[in-house]
């Protein structure tokens, strides 16, 4: 009975989640299903509170790096990115496309994929057409690299958080093992893209003049400080959330002395519903994971990180990232490969390159938007679809094996 | 004479100078821009599929949907300019060639740039669209090059009357060599 309750929890926050009724934050439900799954006695408040604590500083440094995309944004650090793509690309498609791969993939280690996708995707456009350049190879690469190009750092993607704090890495430990990985799945999808947009890549503009943007010098010295902060930090010990949190506050500073009153609008920009969100979705999986989970996804899952059984547990994560999100996907999976870092690892390629499958990151969101809006005949999204299927095998399978390859080389297991 | 000139990116400005070229005064040009809503509708997607954000940020695709419509404003309007002589403009949403065949109507000429591998003559001169334009259109069509194309014709393929089966074109990545450079 209890197994049935605390299943039948999570499922009403991730269809809440999908659907969002009244367009009210994915919070809305899941931190009541949370509470109820505590008192109904699902999960120990004990249990929850060490849950909750252990999730804290990862769900801090989300919400620093959360604020340090935005503020960066307001700087124009992207508009000055978008200007030097057009300026580097001399209107040559393949070489826009060259450098758009470069600052996707850079902008969603060092900031996320949020930034990526929110921030850089619609700067690339307007490059795009500012230049005379078909869009199309440009936008889909922001689309697919925020995804598979995070990779890198656990700052890359919440799921990388979530791992992050269970796999007992440090902070530059976890660049140098997934550092392989990220490279070859980033060339494999450049690779499959050069063939797929062939005929677009190959019509090139006329060049035109484009104006110099000036380089946000504050915000750059600061980002790459706070990167540089990161590695420096862990090996003294001190929780990269924190030189996440002094980053942005420096970059805050002079917006805030300027005037006083937008310290709030930038506060919200921590996104404290996605905070509480993170918590409660937390606390609802460790109840199914409780009754009943465990042991079942334990029964599937390798015991060793030999070549098989990374492919092996990549593909799962891959599928359930797909089924449901990658979210709840990592928050399954990863206590069940607690055990092994190279395991983790190997997880985080499933759920992060596997969710380009479908182009809304899971089938449940995909067969919702199909419902919302079929009365408004959107397009089906069939070229997404078909670059889906023939990056993500090629991605898993490659990226997997770059991780074996330097997991064998470190002596990881 | 009804005359469209189908724009897209890239090769825009060689459609209006063919059709400055062609038309006469008492031609009736249309400049026609189609982009498919299939770009934004991947970036909604992207951005539907980031769970737990509760839409804390304005959609990306909103924005790109409004800079594409933008874009395509501005092609038309240095279109128009550069044709010289009164023309109307049409702008649709759709798959781009489907849409394109709709729009010609009773058009009697529709202006079609290649676009594509445009390095040597051949095929692969013409991407997925303007292929399905060149099949299906229901009228005349001046289809251009946008620049110089190489003039070299591929060579006859080694003992083609013995194989008829022999591919008609070289092998993709040979260049065939303009006789005395060799």
């Amino acid at each position: 009975m209890q197994t049935v309750t605390a299943i039948g929890l999570l499922a009403i926050v991730l269809a809440f989640a999908v659907a969002r009724p009244a367009r009210l934050p994915e919070a809305v439900m899941a931190v009541p299903a949370a509470v109820v799954a505590v008192l109904i006695g699902l999960v120990s408040w004990s249990d929850a509170w060490s849950e909750l604590s252990a999730l804290g500083p990862t769900v801090g440094f989300l919400a620093a790096i959360l604020v340090l995309s935005h503020l960066s944004d307001a700087e124009g650090v992207f508009m000055y990115l978008g200007g030097v793509a057009a300026r580097v690309s001399h209107a040559s498609p393949q070489r826009l496309l060259g450098v758009v791969f470069i600052l996707a993939a850079t902008v969603t280690a060092a900031l996320s994929l949020d930034a990526t996708i929110v921030l850089l995707t619609p700067v690339v456009f307007a490059t795009a057409a500012k230049l005379g350049v078909r869009a199309r190879p440009h936008v889909y690469a922001c689309t697919h690299l925020a995804n598979s190009a995070s990779l890198l750092l656990p700052v890359s993607n919440l799921t990388n958080l979530l791992a992050f704090a269970a796999s007992g890495l440090t902070f530059v430990g976890f660049a140098r093992l997934m550092a392989l990985p990220w490279l070859v799945v980033i060339a494999v999808e450049y690779l499959v893209f050069h063939r797929f947009f062939a005929s677009d890549l190959g019509t090139p503009a006329r060049p035109r003049a484009v104006e110099r943007v000036a380089a946000p010098r504050f915000a750059l010295i600061v980002l790459a400080l706070t990167l540089a902060g990161f590695a420096g930090a862990a090996s003294i010990g001190i929780h990269p959330a924190w030189v996440a949190t002094a980053g942005a506050v420096v970059l805050a500073t002079p917006r805030v002395i300027r005037r006083w009153r937008s310290a709030g609008r930038i506060l919200l920009e921590t996104n404290p519903a996605f905070c509480a969100f993170v918590f409660a979705l937390g606390i609802v999986v460790l109840a199914v994971r409780h009754h009943g989970l465990d042991p079942a996804i334990g029964a599937l899952v390798p015991e060793h990180a030999d070549l098989l059984g990374l492919l092996w547990v990549a593909g799962l994560a891959a599928l359930l990232a797909n089924l449901v999100n990658n979210i709840p996907a990592t928050l399954v999976l990863v206590p069940a490969v607690a055990h092994s870092p190279g395991l983790i690892l190997a997880v985080l390629v499933g759920v992060n390159v596997g969710p380009n499958l479908t182009y809304v990151g899971s089938l449940a969101t995909l067969l919702w938007r199909q419902i919302l809006h079929a009365h408004d005949a959107r397009p089906v999204l069939a070229d997404f679809l078909r670059l889906g299927i023939m990056t993500v095998p090629a991605c898993l399978v490659a990226g997997v094996t770059a991780l074996w390859a330097t997991l064998q080389i470190s002596g990881v297991s | 004479m009804k005359i469209i000139a189908w724009l897209t990116d890239g090769t825009w400005e060689a459609c209006v100078d063919a059709t400055a070229e062609i038309a006469s005064p008492d031609d009736e040009v249309t400049l026609l821009r189609v982009s498919d809503p299939e770009l934004t509708e991947g970036l909604h997607g992207a951005y539907a599929g980031l769970v737990g954000r509760g839409r804390h940020r304005h959609d990306p695709g909103d924005a790109m949907e409004s800079a594409s419509r933008a874009a395509d404003e501005e092609v038309l309007a240095a279109a128009g300019a550069r044709l010289g002589r009164p023309a109307t403009t049409e702008t649709r949403r759709g798959r781009l060639e489907r849409e394109v065949v709709a729009a010609i109507g009773d058009a009697s000429l529709l202006v079609v740039a290649r676009d594509g591998d445009r390095s040597r003559v051949g095929p692969h001169s013409l991407g997925r669209a303007t292929r399905f334009v060149v099949d299906h259109a229901p009228c005349a069509l001046l289809l251009i090059w946008p620049d110089e194309p190489d003039r070299t014709l591929p060579p006859e393929p080694h003992g083609a009357p013995k194989d008829p089966g022999a591919p008609k074109h070289p092998p993709h990545g040979e260049r065939p060599q303009p006789p005395g450079r060799s």
